[in-house]
């Protein structure tokens, strides 16, 4: 890209003062507008506030959350994944069909799920490298394909769009205790997938923030030709951005089934917008080379409150995507200024 | 010389000109007064309750909206406030009905279309202590999951009410036209048609959320299969692509259709729709939300543990008439 954000190695070694280095992080936006969401449906909604409420919200934020992880860590990479929404379904409805089909213990239909989404990723990355089509354009391919394959296998496997229920076959408890449990302390339920959102919010931090592959993957988002002038691995760092995708779509996918026991093959269509705007609510640049992990989390956790909390507002849901495009350009638009504000403070 | 009084006579001719500009009937004027008295309190002195409507329906979805209407004008009625919500997409869909639980709502109604997904969080809504009835589909699963009561329509018990009257009226050849495909209740909705129909019947599958191309594919069947001499469409907006369908197709073919609409009851005054089954999507919203207030009122159960079935209504050109007036205020 033609003006790389500075890196933030750049920022530490110069030690600016603290509030400036604060404001330098990529998802002080995000933050200020979930504080900002959070106060006003506490101030509008009295159910918003208690426990049980913060549960379901948590619930909403971390079923957005484990997939935005990867799809920043993607678009920092400077790459989309559209496949990203109904892969979730794909891996949930491969889990199903072949345990019931194979009359298998459950746990052998989660692993084969895991092989096929990590092999309709790795198609994904292998289709980019080589053919150097925008990501845009493969991804799109690999979405259409799937929402057709997912109904069409369905149909084709069980006579009708959803899958049969497996909860009375073996290894159902074991997989629901790890994917889809959760745990009521004082009142605040927990669901499984919020413990996993936040292992891969800690995992996709730590490896762009303290590893090689981290400072490959801003390279390769900034600039993908001076990254492979230095000998970064281009094609190998997407595919692996990739593969990440479709393991938290796996986690995801098993989730909704081990929760739901059956799936609908006609879901998950227009869901990988919504990870990309949580990511880019995150603080994460279209164009790629800049952005962080957390900043999705925070992106999903207002999507969590704003969706849930127009319901606790008891206010007219037919407003819920205006309310959401509108905090989506006040996101970005104080990224951006927070950013102009910082670079210009950093050439002074 | 007297000054001729020209403020006083602009003021008057302004406000003469004001009130005479005003009209003192209809307009939207009219309307807010009616939606005043409309909604001026309750007509009952039961506490003001809140009920939860959360429902499958995608977005903008004209049907939904007439249950909705049902809903609120039942809600208006009984001092109830109405929380509607809706996503088409199941853990949403679960996840909003865990919200109206979390508000402790008064009662609950909800479409089980997803069937066994909601299974769980119904149970939390009854452990909480919260009355749900369920509308429109998952009959088979209502009573099941610990709901007062169901109200909807038997898609398979609407489906032969077709069927015997596509025989009724002489069809021979009848083409029974599936947008959703997979759609449980669309396919029951065939099977029963075809249990009851004696002639040819045969089904195809168009995409229900791509008109023009649902258009092309069912006129190319009409021209590709000269016998067919009826379209059996499952919604309103299918029968108005269908009536173009035909015309594409240049031949004397009838269209019978479920669900009605404006461009639904125009074809059955004109004649170019032959009959509508109608499972009255209004009643569902409004026996919900009043069903749930005679439960909290008086603990009263309708339907005996049976579903309530609001149709079907099979409704003809002698009907139609009568019909458009509602259909326009968008209640039927």
């Amino acid at each position: 890209m033609s003006t790389p954000a500075p890196p933030a190695d750049v920022l530490a070694t110069e030690r600016p003062p603290a509030v400036r280095r604060l404001l330098g992080r990529p998802e002080i936006g995000a933050l200020i507008a979930a504080v900002a969401v959070f106060l006003v449906f506490s101030a509008v909604a009295d159910s918003f506030l208690r426990t049980s409420s913060f549960g379901t919200v948590l619930y909403a934020a971390s079923t957005i959350g484990i997939m935005a992880v990867p799809v920043s860590l993607l678009m920092i990479g400077g790459e989309f994944d559209l496949s990203a929404g109904v892969l979730v379904t794909t891996a949930a409805l491969t889990s199903s069909m072949v345990s019931y089909q194979l009359t298998a213990v459950t746990w052998v239909g989660v692993l084969v799920s895991l092989l096929v989404v990590l092999a309709v990723s790795a198609f994904n990355g292998w289709m980019l490298s080589r053919t150097r089509l925008p990501s845009f354009i493969v991804t799109l391919g690999t979405f259409l394909m799937l929402t057709g394959a997912n109904l069409g296998v369905t149909k084709l496997v069980t006579g009708t769009v959803t899958t049969k229920p497996i909860s009375d076959m073996e290894g159902f408890a074991s997989c629901r205790w790890l994917f889809a449990s959760e745990i009521t302390v004082g009142g605040l339920t927990v669901k499984a997938t919020v413990w996993w959102w936040l292992g891969l919010l800690l995992v996709g931090s730590w490896v762009l923030l303290r590893t090689a592959f981290g400072n490959w993957i801003f390279a390769v988002g900034g600039d993908a030709a001076a990254a492979r002038a230095v000998g970064v691995p281009v094609a190998r760092t997407r595919t692996v951005l990739y593969l990440g995708v479709g393991f938290c779509a796996w986690v995801l996918g098993q989730h909704l089934l081990f929760s739901f026991d059956t799936v609908q093959s006609g879901e998950g269509v227009g869901n990988e917008l919504i990870y990309i705007v949580a990511a880019v609510i995150g603080g994460c640049l279209i164009t790629g080379g800049y952005g962080s992990v957390a900043g999705s989390a925070l992106g999903a956790l207002i999507f969590g409150m704003t969706s849930k909390g127009i319901v606790y507002a008891e206010w007219n849901p037919d407003w819920f995507k205006f309310f959401l495009g509108a905090m989506l350009l006040l996101a970005a638009l104080l990224n951006a200024w927070v950013r102009r504000r910082v670079e210009r403070g950093t050439s002074r | 010389m007297t000054r001729f009084p020209l403020r006083p006579f602009c003021a008057a001719l302004v406000l003469t000109v004001a009130l005479t500009g005003c009209s003192s009937t209809g307009g939207r004027r009219a309307e807010q007064a009616r939606e005043r008295a409309r909604t001026a309190g309750g007509a009952v002195d039961t506490p003001r309750w809140r009920v939860a409507m959360v429902t499958h329906a995608g977005a903008g979805d004209a049907f939904w909206d007439i249950v909705r209407k049902g809903a609120e004008q039942a809600a208006a009625k009984d001092n109830i406030t109405l929380l509607y919500s809706n996503d088409a997409q199941t853990q949403n869909q679960v996840q909003l009905v865990q919200a109206a639980i979390d508000q402790r709502v008064d009662g609950l109604l909800v479409t089980l279309a997803k069937g066994d997904a909601l299974g769980p969080v119904l149970a939390k809504a009854k452990a909480a202590g919260i009355p749900v009835i369920s509308i429109n589909s998952g009959q088979e699963f209502s009573a099941r999951f610990g709901a007062l009561t169901h109200i909807g329509q038997d898609e398979t018990v609407a489906g032969q009410a077709a069927g015997a009257t596509l025989d009724a009226r002489g069809r021979k050849d009848v083409l029974c036209v599936i947008h959703e495909q997979g759609n449980v209740g669309q396919e029951q909705r065939c099977d029963g048609a075809r249990s009851k129909f004696g002639g040819q019947f045969q089904t195809l599958y168009v995409d229900g959320v791509n008109m023009p191309d649902a258009r092309a594919a069912m006129s190319a069947k009409l021209q590709a299969d000269p016998a067919l001499d009826t379209v059996l469409t499952l919604s309103a907006p299918v029968a108005a692509t269908g009536l173009q369908a035909i015309q594409d197709a240049r031949r004397p073919v009838e269209l019978d259709t479920f669900d009605l609409g404006t461009q639904v009851v125009a074809g059955l005054q004109a004649g170019t729709v032959g009959f509508a089954v109608d499972q009255q999507p209004y009643l569902q919203g409004y026996e919900g939300v009043d069903l749930l207030w005679l439960y909290r009122y008086n603990l009263d159960v309708l339907g005996g543990g049976k579903p309530v079935l609001t149709g079907p209504q099979v409704l003809t050109k002698d009907d139609a008439a009568a019909l458009a007036q509602y259909v326009a205020r968008g209640t039927r």
